[in-house]
């Protein structure tokens, strides 16, 4: 019963930020541009996935004060990323007061084995997934919000658009099954069978699907929400691009008015160059973001 | 049937129109001024009131909601009740000024200080319980003569009227308590029968 009211608080969160952009930062002054772009949410970060890329070497949770510097720059909710299963770094992340944690493919993770337990924590977090059987594990786990996760710091769309339709495609493969087919498709999705009725019955997940990883225009943007996501999380795409504020506007645009082609076109144009971009099979098997995670 | 228009610029849009759905209402989510015609209501939801404000300037729907709240009749949570209030406290946040109400922002805190607690709510005459979810919720700080008090947690008035003008500052639409959208729905027919106007 407590699980259940701190979920709907959690969940509740996630629904205020439908139909928005959520803007990766690693300063106040971009938090800023974020914020007046009308981001309804940041991540604070300490480098963007595509330094992160380049940067190589282990990559950890942001130093608290970049955090710090960004909640104090804006009223919008501040997200932080921690390391897959790094429960400490998720209770420093909770102690710092951050709105939504994300347990990211983008940082190195801790645990190979185990994601973290995160009904333990007040705080929401939103995990990756790739597939309806990972989403529904990290709902099992307490994840008040999903995100397909695309492959970050790449400014290739074609991940995220893979995971997105695989996981709906799961959906609706779910909506036609038998009652007592259930129980051995939740064998196969490596997935809980409860949560498996509940999407049956529900046709979409208990918890609000995003988008991540690739974005770099304002039609991947609508893209993505034409597929389903229901709010799209920006990395590299803003700050690795030309004109970051006229392009995060209008990215904030094209998904608010996703299906307004006309509006899309007009605040397409004259945005500058886009992210440069990476072809999936150039990125080595090991440096691949998306297939961490278990 | 009554229609009412869910501003679906950004927030929890989606819990609005299910809830009006469950009522038997026609719901239709607003991201034109073109569409607001069409409504006999309109709610504008939670989300984030700074993002909400940018949109509304952006795509034409500052003025058409005045335009539209001179006559009929609005509903706003969380940061719909920001986006409507008189003034915000401690920002230089503009807002439509639709109800004598003083909002502050975030007055509970962050996410980790939001909550779920018994509310007391009078809409009839009689007093009842429900539950109150609130998340980053602001605060009602100061009520004009003309306001009407229907709700509150401790001693914070969390939804009250002036004319056809309704806010809260928790989400009755995340829960399966019907009874405040009922009451807005009321409002929505008293309007159409002429009952229900707005002083503005």
């Amino acid at each position: 019963m407590q699980d259940a009211k701190a979920m709907k608080l959690k969940i509740g969160l996630a629904e205020m930020l439908k139909g928005g952009v959520i803007m990766d930062v690693t300063t106040a002054e971009q938090a800023k541009i974020a914020e007046d772009a009308g981001a309804v949410a940041v991540m604070a970060l300490e480098r963007i996935p595509a330094d992160i890329r380049a940067f190589g070497g282990v990559a950890r949770m942001s130093d608290p004060t970049v955090i710090k510097a960004i909640q104090q720059a804006v009223s919008i909710p501040v997200m932080a990323k921690c390391r897959i299963g790094h429960f400490a770094e998720a209770q420093l992340l909770e102690a710092l007061g951050v709105d939504f944690i994300d347990e990211s493919e983008v940082l190195t993770p801790a645990d190979e084995e185990y994601h973290v337990n995160k009904w333990e924590f007040k705080v929401p977090f939103v995990c990756g997934c790739r597939n309806l059987g990972e989403a529904l594990r990290r709902i099992a786990e307490g994840a008040a919000l999903i995100r397909t996760k695309g492959e970050a710091g790449s400014g290739n769309i074609v991940e995220a658009v893979r995971h997105m339709r695989a996981v709906q495609s799961g959906i609706k493969r779910l909506t036609v099954l038998g009652d007592e087919e259930l129980v051995t498709e939740a064998k196969n999705l490596g997935a809980p069978v409860e949560i498996v009725r509940e999407v049956k019955k529900l046709g979409k997940l208990p918890v609000p699907n995003f988008s991540a990883g690739g974005v770099a225009t304002p039609a991947d943007a609508s893209l993505m929400m034409q597929l389903g996501a229901e709010t799209v999380f920006v990395g590299s795409g803003i700050f690795k691009s030309a004109d970051p504020a006229k392009r995060a506007k209008a990215i904030v645009s094209a998904t608010t008015h996703y299906m307004d082609f006309d509006l899309i076109a007009r605040v397409s144009e004259g945005l500058g160059d886009a992210m440069v971009g990476i072809e999936i099979e150039k990125i080595p098997a090991a440096e691949r973001m998306a297939e961490r995670g278990w | 049937m009554i229609t009412v228009g869910i501003l679906a610029l950004q927030g929890d849009f989606a819990k609005h129109a299910q809830m009006i759905e469950k009522l038997g209402q026609r719901p239709i989510l607003i991201r034109t001024a073109e569409q607001l015609r069409q409504c006999d209501g309109l709610i504008i939801p939670g989300g984030e009131s700074t993002t909400l404000l940018k949109l509304m300037k952006k795509h034409a729907l500052w003025d058409a909601v005045l335009d539209f709240a001179r006559p009929k009749p609005v509903f706003g949570t969380c940061a719909g009740c920001i986006v409507v209030a008189r003034s915000i406290l401690g920002t230089k946040q503009e807002s439509l000024g639709l109800i004598d109400i003083d909002v502050q922002r975030n007055a509970y805190g962050r996410q980790v200080d939001s909550f779920i607690d018994a509310v007391d709510i009078q809409l009839n005459g009689t007093m009842d319980k429900m539950e109150g979810v609130f998340i980053r919720a602001p605060k009602i700080k100061r009520i004009g003569k003309d306001v009407t008090p229907l709700a509150w947690h401790r001693n914070d008035v969390i939804l009250a009227e002036q004319g056809c003008i309704l806010v809260g500052t928790f989400h009755p639409e995340l829960t399966e308590d019907s009874r405040v959208h009922e009451y807005f729905l009321r409002k929505i027919k008293a309007n159409l029968f002429g009952i229900c106007r707005n002083s503005i």
